[in-house]
């Protein structure tokens, strides 16, 4: 069998046993509904997890196989789940799918959504049963317009069928879900201040303890998991977690198999379900097929905006959490991005902290004036108009905007890249400084 | 479109009131439909005008100040008049790698505006946007409600000629 991912250059075989997110999808790039989810046995495993199974062997299951979350920080899904209350009283929970996809070069829950949205709500019925919530939201961003009409007649169809609403196949479980559109900005992707924007608040993160397992949405325990985390749910019930394990290559740390792309000057650039543990080579060179002709490879990031640059050097690395840890950044989302050798560093990390700053919810000081300060310095750089002490300012910007100096995780995201792009290529700015300037390329 | 005269007085019609209040039936609490309301109001005018927070506040039982602290949080919520069609192009790292700059440039040279900008005929506004989710068809843009991948600046006149 063959896939298309989001375009027909991405073909590859796929199977039930190997590819639990991808196998589903059509040829044609249709998305998969009702009936034909159906016939591919979609929503076995709900049955499974809704009539034969006890609510906490769910969770213990999920916990079992090891499920880390998908949305690029990686936190242990079952350990997650574990965080809800156990008093029973407190009967009001809430499941919240993170659907906000805004990461820079990150597009697997649109693919996700738009094709199969079946497979995300199958996995939010499952997970809801075990987190014992009885009302769900997918919080998705507003251009994704395609996305929310799939969703939307997707709930429509399970409701019909009775696998939304009251009584859910016989079980006695009761669970609506509901598709919660977004108006833009970034941060609403920080799983707080997705909730302060699901309360029709501005978006600002909120002080963590007490985390949303406590106090989440209007007060009450919520669990908020990203869409491709919560897409993995199904098969991990419905296969055990044998199976699950059996699904990385040796070596990987991590388990399962995880939605992987490749983008940038490369030749096909793609979007792919590989199992945890392949070298980044064979995603670059055997899936995205290397650097189109007449560009050469010269620094990538594994994924997303918020992970740092590394050197065709490390393409050794396996895309795990470890594997990319080892050569000193995170593997964030997954989706890769190939930076060619026509592509000024300078230039590139003033476009990526432009974004960072206009993104910037500005509830925090360091954040709210150390990102424009650095997109003051780097615009300096590239125009050649630097002054000495530039360089030394961005290091103490990224020191001083690092992981623990802010209130959230968007600053750290946001300097990241620009640490390992001083390390990595320092002379290029060291050109833009005045006088010493050089022709920066357009 | 329906265009409303827009005077001192802001009133909702009845099918934005309606239309805010089955919204507010999928929350728990009234406010968290703020932001739908928002785009509800938007939706019609092309922009939140003044005294809709007013409101939108008086309908969900909250201050004008939060819901005008909300609509000027989002960006995709437009608190002053825009063109008839909306050009959303991602300025994302991979679109920057991919060229969207000369996108920008070749926007520029046609409608004669930056990004925040208005075509003095009301025709187009020009706006960034987080990255589309679609890399692997980088540079992307969105014009209005349409999103288009593998752009270059030669193509866009083209894209353009279908908004009218």
């Amino acid at each position: 069998m063959t896939l298309t991912s989001m375009g027909p250059a991405n073909r590859i075989a796929r199977s039930a046993e190997t590819h639990p997110l991808t196998w589903r999808l059509r040829e044609d790039g249709e998305p998969v509904w009702l009936a034909e989810y159906q016939a591919k046995n979609g929503y076995t495993a709900a049955r499974k997890a809704l009539v034969d199974m006890a609510q906490a062997d769910i969770v213990q299951t999920v916990k079992d196989s090891g499920l880390k979350g998908r949305g690029g920080a990686g936190f242990p899904t079952g350990v997650k789940w574990g965080l809800m209350p156990n008093d029973e009283s407190m009967n009001i929970r809430y499941l919240l799918c993170n659907a906000d996809e805004m990461e820079p070069n990150t597009w697997k829950d649109r693919m996700l959504m738009e094709q199969q949205p079946h497979l995300l709500i199958e996995g939010m019925l499952i997970s809801a049963r075990a987190l014992k919530a009885y009302r769900g939201y997918i919080f998705l961003r507003g251009e994704y317009v395609d996305a929310a009409r799939n969703l939307n007649k997707a709930i429509d169809e399970a409701k019909a069928a009775g696998l939304l609403g009251k009584n859910i196949l016989g079980s006695g479980f009761d669970f609506e879900l509901f598709v919660h559109t977004g108006a833009g900005r970034y941060i609403c992707g920080e799983e707080t201040a997705l909730i302060n924007s699901l309360e029709g608040r501005r978006a600002n993160p909120r002080s963590k303890p007490p985390f949303p397992a406590a106090v989440g949405v209007w007060g009450k325990p919520t669990c908020v998991n990203n869409v491709e985390t919560l897409c993995n749910v199904p098969a991990i019930v419905g296969n055990g977690v044998d199976w699950y394990k059996s699904l990385a290559r040796a070596g990987s740390e991590d388990h399962g198999t995880k939605l992987m792309g490749f983008s940038g000057k490369v030749k096909n650039p793609g979007l792919w379900e590989l199992p945890f543990g392949i070298p980044a080579r064979e995603l670059f060179e055997d899936y995205a097929g290397g650097m189109r002709d007449g560009f050469k490879l010269k620094a990538w990031q594994p994924g997303g905006a918020g992970t740092g640059f590394l050197l065709p050097e490390h393409l050794d690395a396996p895309m795990f959490a470890g594997g990319i840890a080892k050569v000193g950044t995170r593997m964030g989302t997954g989706l890769a991005l190939a930076v060619d050798d026509s592509i000024n560093m300078v230039s590139l990390l003033r476009n990526m902290e432009e974004f960072f700053a206009r993104e910037s919810c500005g509830w925090c000081t360091p954040c709210r004036d150390g990102l424009p300060w650095s997109v003051k310095v780097l615009r300096a750089l590239e125009r050649g108009d630097g002054q000495a002490g530039d360089l030394e300012t961005l290091e103490q910007l990224v020191t001083s905007l690092g992981p623990g100096r802010t209130f959230c995780a968007h600053a750290p995201g946001a300097v990241e890249p620009l640490g390992s792009a001083l390390k990595y290529f320092r002379p290029e700015f060291e050109a833009g400084i005045a006088k010493q300037a050089a022709a920066v390329p357009a | 479109m329906s265009t409303l005269i827009q005077t001192d007085r802001f009133v909702l019609s009845d099918t934005e009131r309606s239309a805010i209040e089955h919204e507010m039936h999928h929350y728990e609490d009234p406010r968290a439909a703020s932001i739908e309301a928002l785009k509800i109001v938007q939706k019609e005018r092309g922009w939140v005008p003044d005294g809709a927070a007013d409101a939108i506040g008086a309908i969900l039982g909250i201050p004008a100040s939060d819901v005008e602290g909300v609509a000027t949080f989002y960006s995709q919520i437009f608190r002053q008049p825009v063109g008839r069609h909306i050009i959303r192009v991602c300025d994302s790292m991979t679109c920057f790698i991919g060229g969207h700059e000369s996108i920008l440039g070749s926007i520029k040279n046609q409608l004669g505006i930056a990004p925040g900008q208005t075509t003095a005929d009301g025709r187009f506004t020009l706006l960034p946007v987080c990255c589309l989710g679609n890399c692997d068809k980088a540079p992307a843009l969105m014009i209005d409600d349409d999103t288009f991948g593998n752009v270059d600046a030669g193509s866009v006149a083209q894209l353009l000629e279908a908004y009218a």
